[in-house]
């Protein structure tokens, strides 16, 4: 039964992949990478992976989506012709492939016990993680614990990201608040028009961040964590900001603190590592943050999601007011 | 009762597969957007809260049917909502809801 899911959801991965190749209309191209994103997810969870298929449909079906159609808002809906068949560049693909395929056949089959990485710190993992780390969840443990510092570097990627967006782009064009409005692709008379929606959305808005905060602070019991959580947090001030406009949105919370928001995140995860230092410990080692060793992984673990958390949130607002400001500089 | 919950939810489930098939076959075949857009809301709408339902009926009185519960609530509204935003949009760009065949391919 599972093998038949495995291959139906892979054809449509491949059908998805070529169809992306295919189509030169970018909206639709966009809705294909978000289903493709989505049947990983599928695909995810057919392997027991929740956590990773919960990040990936947060992630890839939700957020990029929405990012990408903000982005092209602000250039062109088609994609332009290619001049030449690049051949050569086909024969470097094909031979680059071939090549990963053949490497692939020294490596140990697909779920093997005996595999290397099953033999070497996952039997800890899974055995002492609860006597060690007390996290019901063994991916929160390894991911916020025993890979703390990895996840650290994540976060300082996804902090980066925004700021080199930010950077790159910045907020101009938008000083009158006609443009802002114009900028978020809605005017008010539309606005007005689209009374169920609004209403709708209203309602929505205050589930979804309560949501957030769910899988924020359920982490430790079940899939989820920071990188979900501000991911979800996030998505329901892009829902308000495309109904109610920039402008507004950015009234609840201007680019600014956004940008501070985002810096305060990696300074409470880094934060919780030199506390630990100070506190006699090795960098990100939470056992000596209570008397408990447990309290004290609890702790950790709680603030470094908190700080992932509201870095992803205040990264993904950010890039999507960055990217949706942009709009208004083409009219 | 048993026996009776599990024909009701095998009943739930395969009108659901039914609807989404339908609702696929409609995407497809219908000849404008409207009549698509319809055809993809019984599958949005029918099709997911059977199915849900028919879920509900096999997990009895358990924490799954109550979040199964939720997100059949998270169905009825949001599914409804984004046929009629879609179809109001179009209406607005100028889709004519024409029985005339083909008429936007």
């Amino acid at each position: 039964m599972e093998l038949i899911i495995d291959i139906t959801l892979l054809t449509f991965l491949g059908l998805t992949a070529l169809a992306i190749n295919r189509i030169d209309k970018l909206f639709c191209v966009i809705m294909l990478s978000g289903i493709y994103s989505l049947l990983c997810a599928s695909l995810f969870v057919t392997m027991d992976a929740v956590d990773v298929a919960f990040t990936e449909a947060a992630v890839g079906t939700g957020i990029a989506t929405v990012l990408l159609l903000s982005t092209i808002g602000a250039t062109e809906t088609e994609q332009r012709s290619a001049p030449r068949r690049p051949l050569f560049a086909l024969l470097v693909v094909c031979a680059t492939g071939a090549i990963l395929v053949y490497g692939t056949m020294d490596m140990p089959a697909f779920g093997d016990p005996n595999a290397p990485i099953h033999q070497h710190v996952a039997p800890r993992y899974v055995q002492q993680s609860q006597q060690e780390v007390g996290s019901d969840n063994i991916v929160t443990s390894i991911l916020s614990s025993y890979r703390g510092f990895d996840t650290l570097g994540e976060t300082v990627v996804i902090f980066t990201a925004g700021l080199s967006v930010v950077g790159l782009i910045g907020f101009r064009g938008m000083q009158k608040f006609g443009d802002r409005q114009r900028a978020a692709g809605i005017t008010r008379d539309e606005m007005e028009q689209h009374l169920v929606l609004r209403i709708v959305i209203k309602m929505f808005i205050p589930l979804i961040l309560l949501f957030a905060l769910y899988v924020q602070f359920h982490g430790d019991f079940g899939p989820g964590g920071g990188f979900q959580a501000g991911v979800i947090f996030a998505s329901g001030f892009i829902f308000y900001t495309l109904m109610f406009g920039l402008d507004a949105a950015m009234r609840v919370v201007s680019p600014r603190t956004l940008s501070y928001i985002a810096a305060l995140g990696v300074l409470l995860y880094g934060g919780v590592g030199i506390a630990t230092m100070l506190m006699g410990g090795n960098y990100l080692d939470y056992d000596v943050l209570r008397h408990d060793p447990l309290h004290g992984q609890h702790l950790g673990i709680f603030l470094i999601e908190l700080g992932v958390g509201t870095t992803v949130f205040s990264v993904m607002v950010l890039i999507f007011f960055a990217f949706s400001s942009r709009k208004g500089l083409r009219q | 009762m048993e026996t009776f919950l599990a024909w009701a939810s095998t009943l739930c489930i395969s009108i659901g597969v039914f609807l989404g098939i339908t609702g696929a076959v409609g995407i497809f075949r219908l000849p404008n957007f409207f009549t698509r857009l319809h055809a993809a809301s019984v599958t949005d709408s029918g099709c997911a809260f059977l199915l849900l339902f028919g879920l509900m009926l096999q997990s009895g009185f358990t924490v799954p049917t109550i979040k199964l519960c939720f997100i059949l609530v998270f169905f009825l509204i949001s599914s409804p909502t984004a046929a009629h935003a879609l179809s109001k949009t179009a209406l607005r760009s100028g889709a004519q809801p024409t029985p005339s065949p083909r008429e936007d391919r």
